[in-house]
């Protein structure tokens, strides 16, 4: 077992960072106190290949593996959560697409996407239907070779500006089997948007509602079968858990450099912050967790990569340690800081609020204890 | 045509540069490493001229050790075709350096050597002018600009008075200064694709080259700290310093 990256995974690390480094860095203060989204920055990660990377390579994707992908939303987080956590999202639409997606479809849409000419979001939840998301009650009525969508889907990232949405809508009675996918593109007539919601982070990307009333999609847009809908949005979710705990690594990340830096320069009571024993153990416990956290987000993507068949219970399980270790680090730095900590001049009170929703999204990690649970009595 | 391009891999600019206890050199234990800038914008230009049709071959070529491959693979990544190393764990000093290049010059048969100003290691921005001289062929360093045409490359230069325009012949050695270009981003595609890239390894000894080292360094230590300025009261107090301190 070798827990080195290989020289091509630093290689892509080594991009990802230079990426991250100039363009996302510098600005991410201003785009969170902006609710500014970045449209031209993120085509410019497309441009690397970020937007398609476990695409394959016929459709302009990287064809990398999850850990790679890891590895770069990684570097991405470190420089800006919230954008990088939206190109994961963009990601995992777009393998939806690429994985289970017809040929016609794969051809029509997937060259844009990996260029990210075109944006896609991914909509399961809605107002009623969070972690019971097989309860979604949007429906997809049949109509010659059309559906016809209504219904409503919350907590959207990209809703009103992407340009593509995969959603689960249910073709078939209730349960997990009714429920099919559809990409709908957003001046399909029917479908509308929300207002945008204000939040406590993920401030550079935009979140709000997307109605569905009498919107027609062609049946060439459905993604596999009907009743395969739900299957695709779990496998989607997946890596998906993967992508947003290696955004919460990255975030951590940051905070920790930061407050490394931090306890090197500040003195108080004669010395630096650093000499004193408490603030040492503090700042060591946060690296350990943080590696501890790398450590099994890496693994869970090694098992995706391997169709390991734990490996739902792996992401699971790393998606709700490293999102936690991620959120405490990121605390723990803010009140190294003391005062500082809490004004915007520093970056902790953001990385706090950006990876605080990380223990929410893709599964809450109430969620995650389910799914771990379930793997567990299982076998 | 063919261009050259020879890269250095150096200590990453980002890295705060620790001096050796024993005062021998810089401490490059677990130093993260990387391309020359200068090499790296060198590596763009030719890839420019590659793309601008006025280039049909770049070659990438370095002068290191074996963790040298990976720099040439982020040219490679850049848009090189191919790689040459020469292999050597010796730490080389620009005229060796130039020395070297003058021995894969004679192998490859380049139109344009283009190369970095300088390393920003050593800051001897000594070798493209030295390899000009071993080569009799004219140089143009500084660049700020190259076009090429009708065998000719017109290089603008940044001088101390503002800018100065050469017209040199082919072949001809060109140095990169800092704003003939900005490097683009290695992409991911083309970073697993430069690791089917040809690169050559060659060992320095099969050169036939003296590469004896000339210069001995004495000693190398940290630039002193900053200390403490001194306040003044009044304006006139403040130019008064200055110009004993022979500032104005």
């Amino acid at each position: 077992m070798d827990f080195n990256l290989t020289e091509d995974q630093r290689a892509i690390e080594d991009a990802a960072r230079a990426f991250a480094q100039a363009e996302l860095a510098p600005n991410s203060a201003r785009w969170d106190e902006d609710k500014h989204f970045p449209v031209d920055v993120v085509r410019k990660a497309a441009e690397l290949g970020f937007a398609g990377l476990y695409v394959r390579e016929d459709v302009g994707g990287s064809a990398l593996s999850r850990l790679d992908a890891s590895i770069v939303f990684e570097q991405l987080s470190y420089g800006d959560v919230s954008v990088a956590a939206f190109i994961s999202i963009h990601n995992m639409a777009s393998w939806m697409i690429d994985r289970f997606g017809s040929e016609e479809l794969r051809r029509r849409y997937l060259p844009r996407l990996t260029s990210m000419e075109l944006i896609a979001s991914y909509c399961l939840t809605e107002p009623g239907s969070g972690s019971d998301a097989v309860a979604m009650k949007t429906t997809a009525r049949r109509d010659g070779d059309q559906y016809v969508l209504n219904g409503t889907k919350a907590f959207i990232s990209g809703a009103g500006t992407s340009d593509l949405y995969v959603v689960m809508a249910r073709t078939g009675g209730e349960g997990a089997k009714g429920v099919s996918a559809f990409v709908v593109e957003k001046d399909m007539p029917g479908i509308s948007f929300g207002a945008q919601e204000r939040k406590m982070g993920w401030n550079a990307q935009p979140t709000a509602q997307v109605n569905f009333d009498d919107c027609r999609v062609p049946e060439a847009n459905r993604i596999g079968n009907e009743g395969e809908g739900f299957k695709f949005a779990m496998a989607g979710l997946d890596g998906g858990r993967i992508n947003i705990a290696s955004c919460s690594l990255g975030g951590a990340g940051l905070a920790l450099d930061t407050a490394k830096a931090y306890l090197e320069t500040r003195k108080q009571f004669g010395q630096a912050l650093k000499e004193f024993q408490g603030l040492q153990w503090r700042l060591a416990d946060m690296a350990t967790e943080l590696d501890a956290a790398r450590l099994m987000v890496r693994r869970a993507a090694h098992a995706l990569d391997t169709k390991n068949p734990k490996a739902t219970q792996y992401c699971a399980m790393a998606k709700r340690f490293a999102t936690d270790a991620g959120f405490e680090v990121a605390n723990q730095a803010l009140q190294l800081h003391g005062g500082y900590g809490y004004l915007r001049d520093y970056p902790l009170e953001r990385i706090v609020r950006d990876l605080r929703v990380h223990q929410i999204l893709e599964g809450t990690n109430e969620i995650m204890r389910v799914i771990t649970a379930r793997e567990l009595f299982r076998a | 045509m063919k261009v050259l391009v020879p890269v250095k891999r150096v200590i990453d600019y980002n890295v705060k540069a620790r001096v050796k206890a024993d005062q021998t050199g810089v401490d490059l234990a677990n130093v993260k490493m990387s391309m020359n800038p200068f090499c790296e914008i060198a590596v763009e230009e030719a890839v420019r001229l590659k793309e601008k049709g006025a280039a049909t071959e770049v070659v990438a070529v370095s002068v290191g050790p074996t963790q040298a491959q990976e720099t040439l693979r982020t040219a490679l990544a850049m848009g090189a075709d191919r790689a040459i190393l020469i292999q050597t764990d010796q730490d080389l000093e620009p005229l060796a350096v130039a020395k070297v290049l003058k021995a894969v010059i004679a192998e490859e048969g380049p139109q344009v050597v283009l190369m970095g100003k300088q390393a920003i290691d050593g800051d001897n921005n000594a070798t493209g002018q030295m390899l000009a001289a071993l080569l009799d062929w004219p140089q143009a360093a500084f660049a700020s600009e190259v076009v090429i045409e009708g065998g000719k490359a017109k290089v603008t230069r940044e001088v101390d008075g503002g800018l100065q325009t050469l017209n040199v012949d082919l072949p001809a050695v060109v140095t990169a200064d800092l704003r003939l270009n900005e490097p683009r981003y290695a992409s991911l595609p083309n970073i697993m694709k430069a690791k089917k890239k040809p690169l050559d390894v060659k060992e320095l000894g099969s050169l036939g080259v003296d590469t004896a080292p000339r210069l001995k360094v004495v000693k190398v230590t940290e630039p002193p700290k900053r200390s403490a300025g001194i306040k003044v009261e009044t304006a006139a107090d403040l130019v008064s310093n200055l110009k004993t301190a022979g500032v104005l």
